[in-house]
């Protein structure tokens, strides 16, 4: 057989090499066919595009490619200009410091901002890239005590005994919880019951004098006035009558708990925080810094501005609100009424008025609520706003990310045999906030291009920069672009790299099978 | 046998309040109750000190003040006669004029944006997903910042468009001015009858939607199509368009003049609720862009390819398979979308739009003193339009819902 085929002429032995596809059938041709001129409508619409995208780049690239990097005021950059179309982005290298660091920080201490912010990706590392070794989460722990201390300064050991006096504590409710015997247990749970038990029935005391005092005030003038004052009179006889057997049950309680020793180690601990803090925080750390003084030179809280106080409260309010948001959220579920009525009332109506009101509050109402001797400064007020604002937002996502586990979960949890702290530790919490991750990091962005608000109430954040003291100086009037330009720029940066940091965790985290 | 007898009564005891579940959860809330209480009492006797020792006390009364100050933008008749109630309500109409400018506005830009992202073309997708990126990632005050310097800055001052020189021109057949100090566009003015071509307009309206009601059974019934884009667009202007030429133009438009060194007549949209408006939608357009590509990927490629396995062509695959579906998917996050926009119309303050912000929460606020009412009055109105908004969007989700038994 294969002998008569190879003798016969016209059969080929081998295979016709293919040929190489047309022209327009492959390379960049066919990419340009497909993509751009596919038809009689995508065609125009490329030329359309391309003439936006030309227009848009002919302006646009003079005015950068001949920007003025080197002037002392707009007078300046227009005369070297001379009617050209350029930039005067003079503005920003003689403005960077105030652009950054705002225009009162102390100059010489700019190192200890750049520093905090180079620690703080240092410290963000481990919590964001699984891979790094754990050990690094240490740090992490560390760094707000150690940032505190570079941003405001003041003696290093302030926020070193805070850190001691917080180890103590943990270190008093392992000692309570784990490692005494139940004997020694009962005798503190009993002395801590009766402590707490007297402490709570005279603050329950004051407070319905207050609830009285307030009554009285209000008066009974008018309709609303009168239904005001039957309201605190009926709240300030609950409370009086309750103080008594209030105390008593949670004295009993405390003490009932020695066996299993959960609560009466954490109401222990929580004392001792509140007594350390209270008595101990101030001459462990005076007489520290007369033994060995390590000192920045301090800096007050209504000196930060520019970028920098943009990151500082997206930084201080982001991870201040993701824990208020979880406990916010587990209360939305809770099955007890007044818990969930509570969460749900404070997160609907934080959602439902705009970040400004709630910065107006900070800024004209909140002193008012707080005792007349506090004296917290604005941008502590700002802070407390701001976060509360976000940890509504975080809430709701995070609820989305309990709504979306299986009940079957919760049902394993139970059981198992786990009680609820333990099933929300261990079992819910953990798939709940993976599925929310993308929505957190959303809130967080947008959290943290909402600090440009504190400019409104005439706080110098980076717009509160460029709007006060920079537009409104002799050399920088009627500088606009160059400014917002930078401005955008910065944040840009910083969102989309958040954003696709979001992205890339949501395929890292992603364990289902498709 | 005694072990299968009933379970002995329980007797209360005081320990059951924390260890058994069916107490347990009574003794928390009733803890919460207490704890809120002491809450209470705690602020609102700081509050009572501080206002006694500011000499101040909590009165509505300056609503009923006069305002003595001017508002530049507005709906209803205001001056500086009328009383900081009033100028609070002018301020509540331009925040809800804004908001819907913006809503729709966004909707639009955000539509368009988010289904050029799919484009088969690779420029009009790259430029897409520039703009989403860059405006979803920048903070929406800055973006009010930049269009109202663009506004104030890149456009004509009036002088520009006097003289035979003039440097600027009308647009539109010298209809609209756009100037440094607002757009000035023609007015219209209300002659006698002109109910009549409104009452007209109105009814050609209601006439499109009963036609497209009614071309729908024929196709449902009978399988008949029924033309309906020419119809619709004929009704819609022929009626009103015939009743303005019949009754003799009772509709007559006032048109901007340049007067002076400045326009006169017409009407004056300033620069801020233009840089508010087109901020807001172009701002807000990004994220809705977001949310159409996510609900049209969100749609399993089969129905595409069972749509076209029917023989429908691309446009009405879209039309009639890909989005209907969705769209529900869309809605939800569009509302809250409308929310924010609702909610980021009071950053009018920074470009000095007076709407709700900045006339209750900005000038009555600082010439009366009355921070506490004021700015609890201004969290009610928004919270009042929040709450309308995602009731009135949470009807239209429900009747879009799928119906599921």
């Amino acid at each position: 057989m294969s002998d008569s085929t190879s003798n016969v002429a016209f059969v080929r032995t081998e295979q016709i090499p293919p040929s190489a596809p047309p022209m327009a059938a492959s390379g960049p041709v066919k990419w340009v066919k497909d993509n751009l001129f596919s038809g009689v409508f995508n065609t125009i619409l490329t030329l359309v595009a391309f003439y936006v995208v030309a227009r848009f780049a002919v302006f646009v690239f003079p005015w950068f490619y001949n920007g003025v990097w080197d002037a002392a005021s707009r007078k300046e950059c227009l005369e070297i200009l001379d009617g050209v179309n350029g930039a005067c982005f003079a503005v920003l290298v003689d403005r960077w410091d105030h652009l950054v660091f705002g225009f009162k920080y102390p100059p010489e201490g700019y190192w200890r901002i750049i520093l905090s912010v180079v620690l703080l990706l240092v410290a963000a590392a481990p919590a964001l890239f699984s891979s790094l070794p754990r050990k690094l989460l240490f740090f992490t722990a560390f760094y707000p005590f150690l940032a505190f201390w570079l941003v405001w300064g003041g003696s290093l050991w302030l926020p070193l005994t805070i850190l001691g006096l917080i180890i103590a504590t943990l270190l008093i409710f392992r000692l309570i919880s784990s490692e005494i015997s139940v004997d020694v247990r009962k005798l503190v749970a009993g002395a801590i019951g009766v402590i707490c038990g007297a402490g709570l029935a005279y603050l329950l005391f004051i407070g319905a004098q207050e609830l009285v005092f307030i009554a009285n005030s209000v008066g009974t003038e008018g309709l609303v006035s009168t239904v005001a004052y039957g309201v605190f009179w009926i709240m300030a006889i609950f409370a009086y009558v309750f103080c008594i057997p209030m105390g008593i049950f949670v004295g009993y309680a405390i003490f009932n708990s020695f066996e299993d020793g959960g609560l009466v180690s954490i109401v222990a601990s929580l004392l001792f925080a509140y007594l350390a803090f209270s008595f101990l925080l101030a001459p462990i750390w005076m007489a520290l810094n007369a033994v060995a003084p390590i000192e920045l030179p301090a800096v007050a809280s209504r000196d930060m501005g520019g970028f920098m106080l943009n990151m500082l409260l997206g930084t201080i309010c982001v991870s201040l609100s993701i824990p208020l948001g979880i406990l916010l959220a587990l209360g939305r579920q809770s099955p007890m009424p007044l818990i969930k009525g509570v969460c749900v009332v404070f997160i609907e109506f934080i959602r439902g008025v705009p970040l400004i009101t709630l910065l107006f509050v900070a800024n004209v109402m909140l002193a008012y609520f707080l005792p007349p001797e506090s004296n917290f400064d604005l941008i502590l007020r700002v802070i407390i706003m701001i976060t509360l604002f976000s940890a509504a937002y975080i809430a709701e996502v995070i609820r989305g990310g309990l709504a979306a586990l299986p009940k079957g979960q919760y049902e394993a949890a139970d059981s198992l045999g786990l009680d609820y702290a333990q099933a929300t530790r261990l079992i819910i919490l953990p798939q709940a906030l993976k599925i929310s991750i993308p929505g957190i990091v959303n809130v967080a962005v947008g959290l943290f291009k909402d600090t440009t608000l504190v400019s409104i109430i005439s706080m110098f954040d980076l717009v509160g920069m460029i709007r006060g003291p920079i537009q409104n100086s002799t050399e920088w009037t009627s500088v606009y672009w160059e400014v917002y330009g930078f401005g955008a720029l910065l944040f840009f940066v910083v969102c989309y790299s958040i954003s696709q940091y979001s992205q890339w965790l949501e395929r890292q985290l992603n364990t289902s099978h498709h | 046998m005694t072990t299968l007898a009933d379970p002995h009564k329980e007797s209360f005891k005081l320990s059951m309040l924390l260890n058994d579940t069916r107490y347990r959860s009574l003794t928390f809330q009733f803890i919460a109750l207490v704890a809120i209480i002491a809450a209470m009492a705690f602020i609102g006797g700081n509050l009572v000190r501080n206002l006694a020792e500011a000499g101040l006390n909590i009165s509505y009364d300056f609503l009923g003040a006069q305002a003595g100050y001017d508002i530049n933008q507005r709906l209803i008749s205001y001056d500086s006669q009328d009383t900081h109630g009033r100028a609070a309500i002018v301020g509540l109409l331009n925040t809800l004029i804004v908001a819907f400018l913006g809503c729709i506005t966004a909707t639009v830009i955000g539509v368009v944006a988010g289904v050029l992202r799919l484009s088969p073309n690779w420029l009009v997708r790259k430029i897409m997903s520039f703009y989403v990126e860059i405006f979803r990632n920048v903070p929406v005050l800055i973006w009010i910042l930049i269009i109202f310097s663009i506004m104030i800055n890149a456009t004509p001052a009036p002088r520009a468009f006097r003289g035979d020189n003039a440097t600027a021109s009308m647009w539109f057949f010298d209809s609209v001015a756009v100037t440094n100090r607002g757009v000035y566009l023609p007015k219209p003015i209300w002659g006698t009858g002109s109910m009549l071509v409104v009452g007209v307009f109105i009814a050609s309206i209601i006439g499109i939607f009963l036609f497209r009601r009614y071309a729908r059974k024929q196709l449902f019934d009978h399988g008949k199509m029924v033309p309906t884009l020419w119809p619709t667009i004929g009704l819609f202007f022929v009626p009103a368009i015939l009743a303005q030429l019949v009754m003799g133009s009772p509709i007559s438009l006032d048109y901007p003049e340049l007067k002076g060194f400045n326009f006169t007549g017409g009407a004056q949209i300033r620069g801020s609720l233009i840089a508010l408006w087109f901020a807001l939608a172009i701002y807000t357009g990004a994220f809705i862009a977001e949310n159409v590509r996510a609900g049209i990927l969100a749609i399993s490629k089969g129905q595409t390819e069972a749509a076209g396995a029917l023989g429908l062509r691309p446009g009405r695959i879209m039309n009639l398979v890909v989005l209907p579906q969705a769209l529900r998917i869309i809605i939800p996050p569009l509302i809250s979308q409308y929310l924010n926009i609702t909610k980021n119309s009071s950053l009018a303050i920074a470009v000095g739009y007076m709407d709700l912000t900045g006339t209750l929460g900005g000038i009555t606020l600082l010439q009366t003193g009355r921070a506490i009412e004021a700015v609890l009055l201004l969290m009610m109105f928004y919270l009042i339009i929040s709450l309308s908004i995602s009731f009135i969007m949470n009807i239209y989700n429900n009747s879009m819902k799928l119906k599921e038994r």
